[in-house]
């Protein structure tokens, strides 16, 4: 291979000099477009105050809530005000263990809890002892053990101090792992274990069946010792898991359901309605131009409106709850699938309706065998994209007040502290937003015809 | 051989007729079915019923318009005030849809057969559209908004990831439709693979990708102004907050910049992308 010499560059241009000026001019328009957008992205970058955004960024929170959204924890306190001891899951007054069946990683030797030793066995070889007062550490890092004192107003320590454990004389604390912290103040000792997984996800701490392998879950309900006499014990363990009171099952199916019927009712009346109308709006059957006008600007006016402010409207209206969602989804997409269908019937080939003219068929039936079948493929398949869309449209106007799983996730997020439930809800929505997705697009292949997706 | 007359083909026919009549009357009860389920079921979880509301329906927009007439010309100086919060949504919705579409490009790439990509990326790269696609925005930013603080930028990556996933997935199909002729020209003369995208490639899709981001950045105004109702900031912010005071001529205000706004960018995009898609790269084809 030649290398191209300066002389065959000047030979070059001065032949195809055009060409090569077209491809450097092609060149140039990129990179100049690059410029202008970094030049935005600048620009964007002070007018959103980014520098400010990182500094106030809290990643320790999101580190937080992305671990509580996978595990849980167990508190082990020691209440020394109160002179109180406690072994719980999050802390809660529901699930709190009862002293005689204590976790096997938690041993109380002596009087009782709040006067005999606790020996805490946190794993990877650390291990925690609360006497009387004080908090004693050991396990890898730490070479000579770390005790704790809360006597008195302030704390006092001596022992290793590794980097891990913050020292402060109103409280110190401890976290040697991710999975493990220790925080103690003047009044409390309070040690957390975590655990991988999402807590009592089936049953309550509460209920009879906690704790129960499927297994045994499983010969219950077949079993005719009743736990509750009242009902059967298959009848009891689905009520006992729908009424889960952390998880709430029920409700937040019920939720689903919401959103998806306001999906569904709101796209099927958007498409009913919108379809005469788009005859009404379509220059080939309708020959008043007034009414077409009027017609057109209707549909233009409800889809600029944009849905967020219909459903602000409607709550207002109708009050919270699914049948608000209904009717700002039907009203915005009314305007958008009426647009879209009327282009189709005014695209449709005249052809067949001729052929139906001139056997001295009716105007019904003209409609029916000779315009139908040719707008019905799009009629199905927008229709069945919108379905999809409006899935995901649903949560949003739900979490503004329209109720349904998008309110349901609000919720969780506002208290800030059950994240296993936002987990738990977002998983929930995305499988019905993609089996919307899949639902509507295998609907769409078989009823338009295979291959045209 | 059983004998076949015209007879015999006649009721098969019927029948065969009789039953598609069958299943069409099926779907259509099921159908029916649902939709008057669905009523009944929504009109039970409302805490309003649709028919006591539809009283109340014109009250609101009344109420909005007696109080902008009430505020007589000091309603356009409103206008004039919430403008900047306009400024920042239409940036937000801006930024994320360059973000997005750079994104999306990418992603469309490594997830069309025909380029000639390292096969193993394709089905990983349409599983990553499939989920960013599948994510409401408004999950992502309210967690976001937890961590990073109340601020537009949530928003914008909010925003950015879906728009990367919705419009991958156009751009694919773009992808998929192009002309495989100059593609192939271009390997031929033993073109690198960046060169033969560059050169074979995009002046193909880039009419289509231009249309389809301009159609996105109007999702997206909507969007981000939806989004300031969860802390985003923007005018969706204003909105709340005027409509929570029950400020009337104030909501009118925020209501006509958001109308005007997407009106405005309807038609500028609607012309630009049917001078894009219609001539200008017509040569290219």
């Amino acid at each position: 291979m030649s290398t191209v010499t300066a002389d065959d560059t000047a030979r070059l241009n001065a032949t195809y000099g055009e060409v090569l000026d077209v491809h450097r001019r092609q060149f140039l328009w990129p990179v100049g477009l690059l410029v202008l957008v970094l030049a935005y992205l600048t620009y964007a970058c002070f007018a959103f105050d980014i520098p400010e955004l990182i500094a106030k960024s809290r990643l320790d929170r999101g580190v937080l809530l992305g671990l509580d959204s996978v595990a849980y924890k167990v508190h082990v306190e020691k209440n020394l005000r109160r002179d109180l001891f406690e072994v719980a899951v999050e802390g809660e007054r529901t699930a709190t263990y009862d002293e005689a069946a204590l976790p096997d990683w938690v041993t109380v030797t002596g009087p009782s809890g709040n006067d005999g030793r606790v020996d805490i066995d946190m794993g990877d070889g650390y291990r925690f002892v609360i006497e009387g007062k004080s908090l004693t550490m050991t396990g890898p890092g730490l070479e000579r053990p770390f005790t704790v004192t809360a006597g008195g107003k302030t704390l006092t320590w001596e022992g290793d101090t590794p980097s891990w454990i913050d020292l402060n004389p109103k409280k110190v604390e401890a976290r040697p792992t991710l999975l493990k912290r220790v925080q103690v103040t003047t009044g409390r000792i309070l040690v957390f274990r975590y655990f991988w997984g999402w807590e009592d996800f089936w049953f309550d701490f509460r209920s009879p069946l906690h704790g129960k392998s499927l297994g045994q879950v499983w010969s219950l309900a077949w079993s005719d010792d009743r736990l509750d006499p009242s009902m059967s014990n298959a009848a009891l363990i689905v009520s006992e898991f729908w009424g889960n009171e952390g998880w709430q099952h029920g409700d937040v199916f019920k939720a689903l359901l919401e959103t998806v019927i306001m999906a569904f009712l709101g796209t099927v009346v958007a498409a009913f309605v919108g379809l005469p109308l788009a005859f009404l709006a379509a220059a080939n059957f309708n020959p008043d131009p007034a009414t077409r006008f009027v017609i057109r600007r209707f549909f233009d006016f409800v889809r600029g409106v944009d849905m967020l402010i219909w459903s602000l409207i409607f709550i207002r209206a109708f009050g919270l709850g699914p049948l608000t969602g209904v009717l700002a989804i039907a009203l915005t997409d009314t305007g958008t699938l009426g647009k879209l269908f009327s282009e189709a019937i005014e695209n449709i080939d005249n052809k067949q309706v001729e052929g139906m003219q001139s056997t001295g068929a009716s105007a019904m039936t003209r409609y029916r065998f000779g315009v139908i079948p040719q707008i019905l493929p799009v009629f199905i398949s927008q229709s069945l994209y919108y379905l999809e869309s409006n899935t995901r449209s649903a949560t949003v106007i739900g979490a503004l007040g329209a109720g349904g799983i998008g309110l349901k996730l609000v919720e969780t997020l506002r208290t800030g502290k059950d994240w296993e439930n936002t987990l738990y809800i977002i998983t929930l929505t995305l499988i019905v937003v993609i089996a919307m997705d899949v639902t509507s697009g295998w609907l769409r292949r078989k009823l338009t015809g295979a291959g045209r997706d | 051989m059983a004998m076949t007359t015209v007879d015999q083909l006649l009721d098969h026919a019927s029948a065969l007729e009789r039953r598609r009549r069958l299943y069409t009357a099926l779907g259509v009860a099921i159908f029916a079915f649902l939709v008057v389920m669905g009523f009944i079921a929504a009109e039970d979880m409302n805490s309003g019923g649709f028919v006591q509301g539809l009283d109340k329906f014109f009250d609101y927009p009344r109420n909005i318009v007696v109080e902008t007439a009430d505020a007589g010309t000091g309603w356009f100086e409103r206008l004039w005030t919430y403008l900047p919060a306009l400024i920042e949504t239409i940036n937000m919705a801006a930024v994320a849809t360059i973000f997005g579409t750079v994104f999306a490009v990418f992603l469309s790439f490594a997830s069309t057969r025909g380029l000639q990509v390292w096969p193993p990326i394709i089905p990983i790269a349409r599983r990553a559209m499939d989920i960013s696609r599948a994510f409401p925005e408004l999950i992502v930013a309210l967690f976001l908004i937890f961590v990073l603080g109340s601020s537009p930028v949530p928003a914008i990556i909010a925003v950015a990831f879906h728009t990367a996933g919705a419009l991958g997935k156009l751009f694919s199909e773009v992808n998929e439709n192009i002309d495989r002729g100059p593609l192939e020209g271009m390997t031929a003369a033993g073109a690198s693979w960046s060169r033969r995208m560059r050169w074979a490639v995009l002046p193909q899709v880039l009419p289509n990708y231009t249309s389809y981001m301009l159609l996105r950045f109007e999702i997206n105004i909507r969007a981000s102004a939806i989004l300031g109702f969860v802390g985003a900031g923007g005018i969706g912010t204003e909105l709340r907050k005027a409509i929570s005071w029950a400020n009337g001529a104030d909501i009118a205000a925020l209501f006509v910049l958001l109308f005007l706004t997407i009106m405005v960018i309807d038609q500028f995009s609607g012309h630009l992308r049917r001078r894009l898609v219609g001539g200008m790269f017509a040569g290219a084809r």
